[in-house]
Order: C-alpha cells, then structure tokens, then sequence
C-alpha cells in the first residue's frame, strides 16, 4: 500500500499541525528540562528495544510525564521516541510522522485535562485517593485522542467504513491504557518523592516482564501453530492425494460448528479436529495408502487403524479436548456400522459426528485418484441422502445451511491461514491492545 | 575427572532422609518463636499489619500451580518483602520488628492457602518454608538497623538503592533454598542447580522484588493507598507470564506427540523418545548444562529420530546406532528438514541434524543425544544388567564416534538410579 491516498495526506498534515501548536508556547513554559530530557531519552530507548522485539508502546513513561509536567513540555517527551523508532512498512517518513503526530497530541491532551483537574498538586503531596481522579480523567483523555485519530486514518487510508473503524477501538484499548495509567502515576509520585527517578525507574521492571512475557507467548504460540502444521504435512507428504484435505476438513468443521451456535473456543477446538483428524495415518503403510485399485480385506483392516493410531499421537496434547474424541470416532456412523468402536447415535461425541460429515463433503468435492471432484450441490444431495443412517442430520442441515450462507471457498494451501471468517485466534483481543498508535497508515 | 562405577552405591541416598526436612524444620522453629514473641508483646501498628497481611492472602488466593511456574504466587511475595522492607508509613516510622513481620506473613499465607489445600492442589509446605525464610532473613537484615535510626540520614535514592541490594541478597538465599533441597534429593551438581535457580528468576522474580521495593516506598511517601494501586503492574506482569506458560506447557505436549509419530508407524519401538529425552536431559543437568540448552536437547532428543518417517522401510526395530554412518547421517538430515519445518528454534534442528556427525565436530547437544541413543537401542532388549553391557560397549566403542566425558555422565546418571529432577525450562 505505497499508495496513500491525498485525502490521507491532508489529514496526516492537518493533525500535525495541531500537535506543533501544541508545542508552540514551549519557549514560554517554565519546566524542570533535565527532567523532560530524561523522561525523552527513556522513552527512545525504550520504543527502540520495545519494537525490535514486537511488543507494545512504553505508554507509562508518557503518561507519567504527561502527570509531571506542564502540557507542552510533556507532549515534547514523546517526539523524539516516535520519531526515531523503526517503523514495519514503508512509507516510512510518512508513518513516523504520523505516531510523533498522534502521540504528541495525546499526551498533551491527558497533560492538559490533568493539569485543569489540580492533578499536579495530587502528585507532589501526594494526596491519595483524590491523585486517582486527575489521573483517570487524563487516561481517559489519553485514549480517547488515540482512538479518534487511529479510527480517522483507518477511514481515510485504509478505505475501513466509519462504523466499523472506530466500533470497539475505544473500550479494547480502555483496560490497558489504564493499567499503564496507574504505573505512570506510580512512577510520577516516586519521582517527586525523596527517593527520586531511581524508585520511579523500578516501577517499570514489573511492566518489562509483562511486555517480555507476552512477546514470548507470541512466539511460542507461533511455534506451536508451525509445529501442528507440520503434523499436518508429514500426513501430507505419506497420503498424496490428500493435499489441503486436512485444512479443508478444518475449515468446514468450523463452519458446521459455528452454525450450530457454538462458542468460539469450542469453534476453534473443532478445526483442530478437522485439521487433525487424519494424523493416524502417520502410522499406516505408504504403501497401503497411495495404493490404486481395490484393497484387500486385510489391507482394508490395517488402514481402519488409522483413528486408533491418531488418537494416540494426539491424546497428550491437552488443549486439544473433545478433538480427541473426534480424531477417534470419525468414521462412526449413525447406524453403528463404523469404526472403531461401532458406536451408534449420541454415544458418539458431537465433536465426531461434525468432522465426519465435513470429511465426506470434501471427499466429495475434491479430485481424488480414484475419482473426480463432484460439484457442491451433489455432494450435498448425497450427504442429505445418508443423513440418519450414516450421519447426523443435524450436522448435515449445519453444513447446508452455513454454505447457502457463506459459500465454499475452500483455501488452496496447506499452510494453515484460516479462512475469511474464520474465528479470530485466541489472543487477537491482546494484539489489539497495542495496535492503537501502532495502526496506519 | 574420573567417575564411581555403575555398580557403588548410590552417593545422594545417605543425606536425603534428613537434608529435604531441614528447610521446613528451620522455618518452623522461625516461625513459632516469632510466634510466641508477637503473642507475649503484642502487635503493634494493627492497620498496617492487616493491609499488608491482606495484600498477601490476595496473592495467595490467586495462585496457580504448574512445573513451569517459578513464582507461584508473586503478589503474596512482593507484599510479604515489601511489609518486611518497609521504613516508614507516610512519614511516620513503621513499628513492627522481625517477629511481627514473620508472623504477619505466615498468618496471611496460610489463610491465603485454605482454598487451596481444600481443593487438594498439592502440597504447600515447601512453599511456606520458604517464603518465611527469606521474609525472615530480609526482615533480620533491615529492621533492627532500620529502627535504631541507620538509615536515617541518608539520601531517598540512596534509601532506595540499600533496599535494592536488600531484595538481591535476598533473593541469592530463596535461590540457595530452593536449590540446597533439590542438590540432597536428586544429588545432581549444586552449582548448574543454583545457577538454574537464578537465570530462572531473571523474569517474575525481578519483577516481585521490584514491585516489593516499590510498594515499601510508596508506601512511605503515600500512605496505605499505595498498596491496591501498585499492585496492578505485577498482577499484569503475572497474567502474562502464566499465559506464556500455559503455551509453553502445550507446546511441550504437541512436540511430544509429534515425536510419538515414528512409534505409531511402526518406525522405534514405543516409548524410546520418552526415554531419550529423559535421559538426555538427565546427563546434560549433569554436565552443567541449564535453561534453554536443556530445552534444545529435550526438543532434539524428542524428535532425534523423526528423519525416519520419510524412509521407505523402516530401519529394523529403529536401531540407527548400527546402521553404516553415511546412512545415519542421512536419516540424520532428513530429520533436521522435518524440525526445521515445525518452527521450534533452529538450534534444536542443528542438534538433530548432527547426531550422526564425529564427536568432536558436535555440538555437546548433539554429543548426548547420540550416546544416550546409541545406549538406549543397547540396553533396552538385553535384560537385567543389559545397562552395564551397553556402557561397556559404549566405552569401547571407536574413540570418534561416542564423548568419552558424555559416557561418563551417563554412568553416572545411572548410577544414582533416579531421574526425577526438576522439570527443566
């Protein structure tokens, strides 16, 4: 997106401009400068490790500047930090421009509503619990500024419609904010306080190790997410012309399950079991699977061992829950004349009965060795004709339902990004927190 | 550096039946003489005492369990430093000498541990030893000096870096009482132990001490109202670090389960890269390695064989270690291709992808996995006394192709007999 529109432009200008008249009576203001010098200097070098490891903005130390010192003077703490930290994506000069902008427009605001409030006096007394309400207003204030703003570039630059830029910008990044609202108060009270900036410095220790201790959740669960893709490959690579068959399982698992009105964890544990459900053939001769023509009884016995086998890689993950069950028991059938077990009806887990349709509809609907690929109508119309004794009619009229609505767009590749639609992470609420100020252009 | 044979006796079993009851022990004579102090003069400065005693029972109250948790509790920690740190009470000099404090915090834990004991979470003595010993010895050094007036004309930066010092010594004496219990249990090095102890408290212990100091001087600049405002960033600080280990733990799971791959289809006989993985980081603790080099290895050893899924026919039985060399370092390669897809760090790939390689180009990952390996095919089919043979043969074997120092770790892994160490990480 090297194209930023002109209106975009305007507005990034406008608002830079309104942070320099911010600034403007700096010549003016009597402020403690080494102080102003030191919180800046803090604040770079806190942005610059912050965004080489990908965690959030270093917001305490502007809002514990913004409660030390007179607006202008705290809107200058956050100029030099967002102007010289590293930025993701071009442009750059424009993107710097724009979080120098914001920011600094921001903080003056939260400086300015703390100041009207008498918050200083709070400070230096300190006056608790009456510091907490100038302190909460100028968080508010804080932002409130951050999100107009952020909402207003996302509408001009990214083309997002009003309505859904700002709808919940606000309240998602409320929490944090104030979270790092009290420990900028904290870190504001120990400064003006005889044990001076030394005891206001280890105020931000607690938060380096919450910020350390996300990135580390982040990457780890990056990992993990790498690690079942790799599960998922190595069945892959054995049954070749199953490409993609796990990803598209889990994908129509999870649209059955969501029409069924499901929550969104369990949403997310039936994709792990659609992607997942085949993993027992790991455990199956290569050459059983790739075999053309008619199998053997035998040969046929040896490859019905596959959920057994899956069941028993994937039983100690334990966040995999009901998918277990659902690696398991997906060739039941409704009647009782499936496998393993020959469960019938409600004895087999729901969690089974979903996969099991959505496996069949994409054994269907893609080109197998054997056989071509049959339209979606067909394949329904075929899924509806053994609704009842093979599978559950309810996850059958789901599945009708969810495609009548959405389509079937399955995704080409096996590498695992999931669908338009598809439920957000566990964990997506947390990224957003830090996105306000970090967003586009 | 020579080594007792396999067959002596055990070294760590004559000092266990007394070491692990001497820290519960000293803590409980700690604690009923301060105990029977408080009761004979009475507590002083009640307020203070019930917010801070409160603070902890909160911290208590919202503690988990978990091999990976290095803190359990981390606010129940801070505040016990913080009411043992603390000099004053806005402005005024707070009263309460090493008794009350040991007492106040030994109160509020096991209030705090009611719940917890209840649900049958497991145990907590451990825990509360523990914790009244370094509230104690924090409270020895600071407050007698703090109330015959010490610190008084010192400087408030100075003020806070004396605490500072405070907390890191400390800190040193929770490290030694959590590794002296471990070293007289498993008998393995006190040293990589201690060591271990202190990298692993780099992160949430870092941030307790800190928020401990903070919490005792705000307190004595802002009064009691300090307290449920400071305590926001370490309950943050703790969010996240359980959410990461929750990950972590998962992450564990699913690389163990990938590992099980090669036993379901039939490529190693079912439970050899369990065992590898046990062994291997039970010689790599011996030879001092720590944190996240045991990580690799158990990553490495876990998944040492999965080179093996894109054989064609299985090696029979999974015996690498007596395929030609050329052959193991191709199984080795495909291996290290198949991790290097999972995304776990790429040294865990290296480790796996070298396993085959001459001992003196490997790293000493590799060096272990290889040897508790090649022990492992060995021992596992011969039987009673097999351990002894396979060592044997490991000794004897080309001088290139096993570390002799790894072997010796090995023997002597074996020779204590046990494998329950501290989960590693």
């Amino acid at each position: 997106m090297d194209a930023v529109p002109a209106r975009a432009r305007v507005y990034v200008a406008g608002v830079a401009l309104a942070a320099l008249l911010c600034l403007r009576p700096l010549p003016s203001v009597r402020a403690p400068w080494w102080a102003v010098l030191l919180l800046a200097g803090l604040y770079a070098g806190s942005e610059l490790v912050a965004r080489s490891r990908f965690v959030g903005t270093c917001y305490p130390v502007l809002l514990a500047g913004a409660f030390l010192l007179p607006p202008p003077a705290a809107a200058l703490v956050a100029l030099p930090g967002a102007l010289l930290s590293p930025v993701p994506r071009r442009p750059f000069g424009l993107r710097r421009l724009w979080r120098a902008a914001q920011l600094t427009l921001a903080v003056w605001a939260a400086a300015w509503v703390h100041w009207q409030l008498g918050g200083r006096d709070a400070v230096v007394e300190p006056a608790f619990p009456y510091a907490l309400v100038p302190a909460g207003a100028a968080v508010l204030a804080f932002c409130l500024v951050l999100t107009v703003l952020d909402g207003g570039i996302l509408t001009l630059a990214d083309h997002v419609p009003p309505g859904r830029a700002w709808r919940g910008l606000f309240s998602r990044s409320l929490a944090p904010i104030a979270v790092h609202g009290l420990a900028g108060l904290m870190m504001a009270v120990l400064w003006r306080s005889p044990y001076g900036p030394v005891a206001a410095l280890l105020v931000l220790l607690p938060m380096c190790v919450a910020w350390w201790a996300f990135a580390q959740y982040h990457r780890e669960r990056a990992a993990h997410q790498a690690t079942i893709r790799a599960l998922v490959q190595a069945v892959d690579i054995k049954d070749g012309y199953t490409r993609g068959h796990s990803e598209r399982v889990g994908q129509a698992s999870m649209m059955i399950a969501r029409e069924l009105g499901m929550d969104d964890e369990r949403v997310e544990t039936l994709r792990f079991a659609g992607i997942l459900h085949d993993v027992g053939k790991l455990g199956v001769p290569t050459r059983l699977l790739r075999k053309d023509g008619p199998l053997t009884p035998e040969e046929r016995r040896v490859i019905e061992l596959h959920p057994e086998y899956g069941h028993e890689m994937v039983r100690g993950i334990r966040f995999l829950g009901e998918a277990r069950a659902a690696v398991l028991h997906h060739h039941e059938r409704l009647d009782g004349s499936g496998y393993p077990y020959g469960l019938a009806g409600d004895r087999i887990p729901e969690s089974a009965r979903v996969v099991a349709v959505a496996d069949a509809f994409d054994a269907m609907t893609s080109t197998r060795s054997y056989s071509r690929a049959r339209p979606v109508a067909a394949a329904l119309q075929e899924l509806q004709r053994c609704a009842g004794g093979q599978f559950d009619p309810r996850m059958v009229r789901a599945l009708v339902h969810a495609l009548e609505r959405h389509g079937w767009r399955p995704s080409v590749t096996a590498d695992g990004t999931p669908a338009p639609g598809a439920a957000p992470p566990p964990g997506r609420g947390e990224d957003a927190r830090d996105s306000v100020g970090r967003g586009a252009p | 550096m020579t080594s007792p044979p396999p067959a002596q006796s055990p070294p760590a079993q004559s000092p266990s039946s007394v070491a692990p009851l001497l820290v519960p022990g000293c803590a409980g004579v700690l604690a009923l003489g301060c105990l029977a102090s408080v009761l004979a003069s009475g507590p002083v400065q009640r307020p203070v005492a019930l917010a801070f005693g409160g603070l902890v029972v909160l911290g208590e109250l919202t503690r988990r369990t978990g091999a990976e948790a290095r803190e359990a509790a981390p606010l129940g920690a801070a505040g016990a430093l913080a009411y043992a740190l603390l000099g004053d009470v806005a402005g005024r000099p707070a009263q309460h000498g090493v008794a009350q404090t040991v007492t106040v915090v030994l109160a509020a834990s096991l209030l705090g541990s009611v719940p917890y004991v209840a649900r049958g979470s497991g145990p907590v003595l451990d825990h509360l030893a523990r914790r009244v010993l370094t509230v104690g010895f924090a409270a020895v050094c600071f407050r007698p000096l703090s109330q015959q007036g010490a610190f008084d004309h010192w400087s408030g930066p100075a003020d806070a870096l004396l605490l500072l010092a405070l907390l890191a010594l400390t800190t040193l004496c929770d490290a030694v009482l959590a590794a002296a219990p471990a070293h007289a249990r498993t008998g393995w090095p006190f040293g990589p132990l201690l060591r271990e102890e202190l990298r692993g408290m780099v992160g949430i212990t870092s941030a307790v001490c800190a928020t401990g100091a903070v919490m005792a001087l705000a307190v004595s600049v802002a009064g009691l109202w300090a307290l449920p405002v400071f305590c926001v960033p370490l309950l943050l600080a703790q969010l996240s670090y359980r959410r990461y280990a929750a990950v972590r733990a998962t992450y564990r799971q699913t690389i163990a389960s990938l590992a099980r791959a090669t036993e379901i289809a039939g490529y190693t006989p079912a439970g050899h890269a369990r065992r590898v993985a046990g062994l291997g980081v039970a010689v790599g603790r011996d030879l001092g390695l720590s944190g996240a080099e045991l990580t690799v290895l158990e990553y490495a050893a876990l998944m040492h064989d999965i080179g093996q899924l894109s054989l064609v026919d299985p090696v029979p039985a999974g015996a690498t270690a007596g395929l030609p060399v050329t052959e193991q370092r191709r199984i080795a390669l495909l291996g290290g291709a198949v991790v290097r897809q999972t995304g776990v760090d790429a040294a865990v790939a290296v480790v796996v992808e070298r396993q085959a390689d001459p001992c003196r180009e490997q790293p000493v990952a590799a060096r272990i996995v290889r040897v508790v390996n090649a022990y492992e095919e060995k021992a596992r089919d011969a039987g009673p006394g097999g351990g002894l043979t396979a060592l044997e043969e490991l000794r004897l074997a080309a001088a290139g192709d096993y570390a002799p120092e790894v072997v010796e770790a090995l023997a002597r892994v074996l020779s204590r007999g046990s494998l329950t160490g501290p989960a590693a990480g």
